[in-house]
């Protein structure tokens, strides 16, 4: 029941943000969207993910984006609305592929593979959450991926710090 | 508390990722393609948690996810830098403006 309220809160405020012109309010609709999905990461079990979620998106990411949105257009001319362009195209590009989706998704039976069937309702087991596992696994299984993905938020970071410098004023 | 049926979370996946799609073909704001791209990525990363639920060692669609963050988070500082000095050196940031060669 819950899972259904936060979808039809993702999908309406997805929705809006692309319908709207306005880029003040497609980002706030975006926050709503990133909520509702890390509310559905809960429901999944996913409790890390869902607290990874509202850190780096509604708190790291989107804060960007609304700093980029005041950064780049100036509120009181016309710059803060987008225009559309290849609307006909566009809406028919991504319905085809809504289609083809949902077609191939509601076809494929997808709850009957073998190996969906190792379900077990308590798959915490007895551990209350995952984040002993995922640290484990971090410092385990994963960590050359960890290393590397410190690396590249170093390049990151030095590179967007870069970018974003105004080379006539230093 | 009752299983979410896997095929209505891969639905509304389905759903989120044509709306981004649809927000990166028809925006043109540089920055709400970005939003888009970040509509995608959420779309793939529910997919990912969806099917983590049924791996006995449980925990792999969620470390994939997890990276799949982490790189949008760094996508989006450098793409977002970009966006500045386009806009600095352009006074504007629509695509259909800046999309030629030009000192």
């Amino acid at each position: 029941m819950l899972f259904y309220i936060f979808a039809i809160l993702a999908i309406l405020s997805g929705a809006y943000m692309v319908l709207t012109r306005n880029l003040l309010y497609a980002g706030f609709s975006l926050l709503i969207t990133l909520l509702s999905v890390a509310g559905i990461y809960v429901l999944l079990f996913a409790d890390f993910i869902a607290v990874t979620q509202l850190m780096v998106y509604v708190g790291g990411v989107l804060v960007l984006i609304l700093f980029g949105i005041m950064l780049s257009s100036r509120v009181h001319d016309k710059s803060v609305m987008s225009e559309n362009v290849n609307t006909v195209w566009g809406t028919l590009v991504a319905g085809l592929i809504l289609v083809g989706l949902s077609y191939s998704i509601l076809k494929a039976n997808i709850s009957l593979l073998p190996w969906l069937q190792t379900i077990e309702m308590d798959v915490l087991g007895n551990q209350k959450s995952t984040v002993q596992s995922i640290g484990l696994k971090l410092m385990t299984d994963f960590v050359v991926p960890f290393e590397l993905a410190s690396l590249l938020l170093l390049i990151a970071l030095m590179g967007a710090a870069y970018i974003a410098t105004d080379k006539q004023k230093v | 508390m009752e299983q979410i049926p896997l095929e209505h979370i891969l639905l509304l996946s389905a759903v989120l990722f044509s709306l981004g799609i649809l927000a990166v073909i028809t925006k043109r704001h540089a920055v709400v393609v970005l939003m888009g791209i970040e509509l995608i990525f959420n779309a793939a990363n529910l997919n990912l948690v969806a099917f983590s639920r049924y791996d006995p060692s449980l925990l792999q669609g969620q470390m994939f996810s997890l990276f799949v963050i982490l790189v949008a988070a760094a996508e989006a500082a450098v793409a977002l830098a970009i966006v500045l000095r386009v806009y600095q050196h352009f006074k504007t940031a629509n695509l259909s403006e800046i999309a030629t060669v030009e000192k």
